[in-house]
């Protein structure tokens, strides 16, 4: 397979490998992430796993955001790096655009890196600090060809920068000149510059401060409606991931405990895990809060390395039996595409 | 159920164990536990002064939970800082103010009766657990370390002290806990360990800087839900700074809002958020994605950055993007004012607004003026 260039006449890879029946973008089914733990000093032998996911299956449809909800250590991160092929993951399917992605190679995988993005939750530590706006912005360009001389790539450059709402003259400055807020602008405009169809959104608003957030919240949603670009957003903030999403997976310790559109969940949460979540997140609104149910989770999250037998909440679930313990939930509709893991709902 | 708790400060001072200031309490005029008067802070840079805190003036009561609110770089740590007299000097620097706790004026005493104050009336805890915490000395012995200081109880005493401590702020099995170093604990139970310290003498007042900011949802409910039941159970102030509304929200009963340095609007909570008075109080408000808001709302923005505290606007700092302001916010700092409480709301009279404007937007004549 070539690595595809500008020119308008060669036919697109990609174009060729698209399965034209399938009405979704990215396709995942039972994805598993294991890292490998070893010890042993002179013979060194693998004795166990870290389960960073397990088991993760979910469907997004073109122009349509899923939110990836969780805790830290919940595994929303390494799914979105497994998609992407920036981890390989130990086993299940990625199918982008009816494409089997586990299954090719890295050079095969090339031509799908402009279309599949990522933008991550710290803009500083993900921008060169040595490159400025405009080298950062059109080094994907150059990389993918996706613009012929110096001055269309300007001019593309150009156009992105504003189209994020930054003025092109900044192109010149480098990431430490700009405020968080426009650096996630930066961190935008290089991932819109491959024309993808598909972004990983790595908690892209925890960082930012409060006003600032709105904003690129609302430029998401914008470049959304205008490029129909498929979200994976993944977030920490369920506020937030709800705000955005059309439909919502809550992760626990690598695996998907709910999955429902962002309206159902919030209206009818069935897992005991979303209900605890939703009800630790407050309300900026006192007299509501005074009224709210106050589900207060005991204890931490277990370790992935060795977790609980059955239910992998069992061990804080306020609701957990015996059974629990022996069985482990498949994730079962439970009507109107409302997904739950739970032996107990 | 639960454990003995500390002991009242009146039972420790029968004992000889004073927790209060040497100094009599001067009347210098103030009824609250902790009042601050018209503080300013500032700190020398490479490119003049930077008045990080300008004229900040709060009070809280005995028991109560205020939340000082506002996103980075407004001040809010800076005073809390200047509060508990900790501001680096130099390059920092407090230049004016009273704060005012039980009647002493903390700026006037000796450094020696500061640190009686710091870890015995007023305890504080912060974000990062990991890096105010000791690395090389287990749990145990730095809550130990607190006793000998402020109480001087020693050796198994002060074990058997540390032990309910860690207890009350629900550490598991504290008994072994107790020597474990701070590496070994989840992120919340070094909150936990953090809280223990900070509440060990019983203290008056507890601040807490983005206390729980840096933790999973879940544990923060936990650690807000401890607070709250120690200031139940203490008689125990609490002042949350914080950037999160929801939880100032839940957990205060008065608020108060900082942008670059000023307090721009306070008031009890339940004002605040149904009818917030100051155009930022109102922006940030309407900026923040809610649980129970309809999905896909769009949010309203505040545009713009948040100012440079070294190149502020000679007027309003907020001027610049308020859609409200006027020629004289460019000019002209706004004062304080109190504002009546809006109907239906029981309130004591204490909401305060900074802002030119806010009388006429609240009666509509800002936007006639804009639309015609």
């Amino acid at each position: 397979m070539t690595t595809p260039l500008a020119g308008h006449g060669s036919p697109d890879p990609r174009e060729s490998t698209v399965d034209p029946d399938t009405n979704t973008t990215l396709s995942v089914h039972d994805l598993k992430v294991h890292f490998p733990l070893s010890s042993g000093f002179l013979i060194r032998r693998q004795t166990g796993a870290v389960k960073a996911v397990d088991g993760v299956s979910f469907d997004i449809a073109p122009g349509e955001t899923l939110g990836l909800v969780g805790e830290s250590g919940s595994g929303k991160t390494t799914t979105g790096r497994a998609i992407l092929q920036l981890q390989r993951p130990t086993s299940g399917s990625v199918q982008f655009r009816g494409v089997e992605l586990t299954a090719i190679s890295a050079k095969q995988m090339r031509p799908f890196r402009s279309e599949m993005q990522i933008i991550f939750q710290d803009p500083y530590g993900s921008l060169n600090p040595r490159m400025n706006a405009g080298q950062i912005i059109g080094e994907p360009l150059t990389v993918h060809g996706l613009a012929g001389d110096k001055a269309q790539r300007r001019e593309r450059v150009t156009e992105l920068l504003e189209r994020v709402g930054l003025n092109p003259a900044m192109m010149g400055r480098y990431p430490h000149e700009f405020s968080g807020g426009q650096r996630q602008r930066i961190g935008i405009a290089r991932a819109l510059a491959g024309e993808p169809s598909f972004i990983v959104c790595d908690e892209p608003v925890s960082a930012l401060d409060v006003s600032i957030q709105a904003q690129i919240l609302n430029l998401l949603t914008d470049l959304q409606a205008e490029f129909n670009i498929s979200y994976l957003f993944i977030a920490h903030d369920l506020s937030v991931v709800r705000h955005i999403s059309d439909r919502v997976a809550v992760m626990y310790l690598g695996k998907i405990m709910e999955l429902a559109s962002s309206e159902d969940l919030y209206e009818n949460p069935m897992h005991p895990y979303t209900r605890a979540l939703m009800s630790a997140v407050p309300i900026p609104d006192p007299v509501l809060e005074r009224q709210r149910e106050r589900i207060v989770l005991a204890g931490d999250i277990p370790s992935p390395i060795n977790p609980p037998t059955g239910c992998v909440f069992r061990t804080r679930c306020p609701i957990a039996t015996e059974e629990c313990a022996e069985v482990v939930p498949e994730l079962t509709d439970r009507g109107n595409r409302h997904q739950v893991a739970c032996i107990k709902v | 159920m639960l454990p003995a708790r500390p002991e009242p400060a009146h039972e420790l001072a029968q004992r000889g164990i004073k927790l209060t200031l040497d100094t009599p309490a001067e009347n210098v005029g103030s009824t609250h536990l902790l009042e601050v008067r018209n503080l300013a802070t500032r700190f020398a840079t490479a490119d003049g002064y930077v008045q990080a805190v300008d004229g900040v003036s709060f009070h809280i009561d005995e028991g109560e939970i205020l939340g000082l609110v506002g996103e980075s770089g407004c001040g809010k740590s800076v005073t809390s800082l200047s509060v508990m007299r900790l501001i680096p000097n130099p390059p920092g620097e407090i230049t004016d103010g009273q704060v005012l706790f039980e009647g002493t004026d903390l700026q006037q005493i000796s450094e020696h009766e500061m640190r009686r104050v710091r870890g015995g009336s007023i305890g504080m805890i912060f974000q990062e657990p990991m890096t105010s915490l000791n690395p090389v000395l287990t749990i145990g012995r730095q809550i130990t370390e607190v006793f000998e200081i402020h109480l001087d109880l020693k050796g198994k005493a002060a074990r058997e002290r540390a032990v309910e401590i860690l207890n009350r702020v629900g550490f598991p099995d504290p008994s072994r806990r107790f020597d474990d170093y701070p590496h070994q604990l989840s992120g919340g139970q070094r909150q936990r360990a953090m809280i223990a310290m900070a509440i060990s003498c019983n203290p008056r007042l507890l601040i807490a800087d983005e206390a729980t900011t840096a933790l999973d949802v879940t544990i923060q409910a936990q650690i807000l839900e401890l607070l709250q039941s120690l200031c139940d159970e203490l008689k125990m102030a609490l002042l949350i700074i914080t950037h999160n509304l929801g939880v100032v929200a839940r957990y205060a009963q008065r608020v108060a809002v900082m942008y670059a340095g000023k307090i721009i609007e306070s008031g009890t909570a339940d004002e605040i958020y149904a009818a917030p008075q100051h155009p930022y109080t109102k922006g940030l408000l309407a900026s923040v994605p809610r649980l129970d808001a309809s999905a896909r709302d769009r949010l309203t923005s505040i545009e713009g950055e948040i100012p440079d505290l070294a190149d502020l606007p000679p007027g309003c700092a907020f001027e610049p993007r308020c859609r409200w302001a006027v020629g004289r916010c460019r000019i002209e700092s706004p004062v304080q004012v109190s504002i009546h409480p809006s109907s239906g709301i029981s309130a004591r009279i204490d909401h305060q607004v900074a802002c030119w404007e806010s009388e006429n937007i609240a009666d509509g004549t800002a936007l006639e003026r804009q639309l015609s």
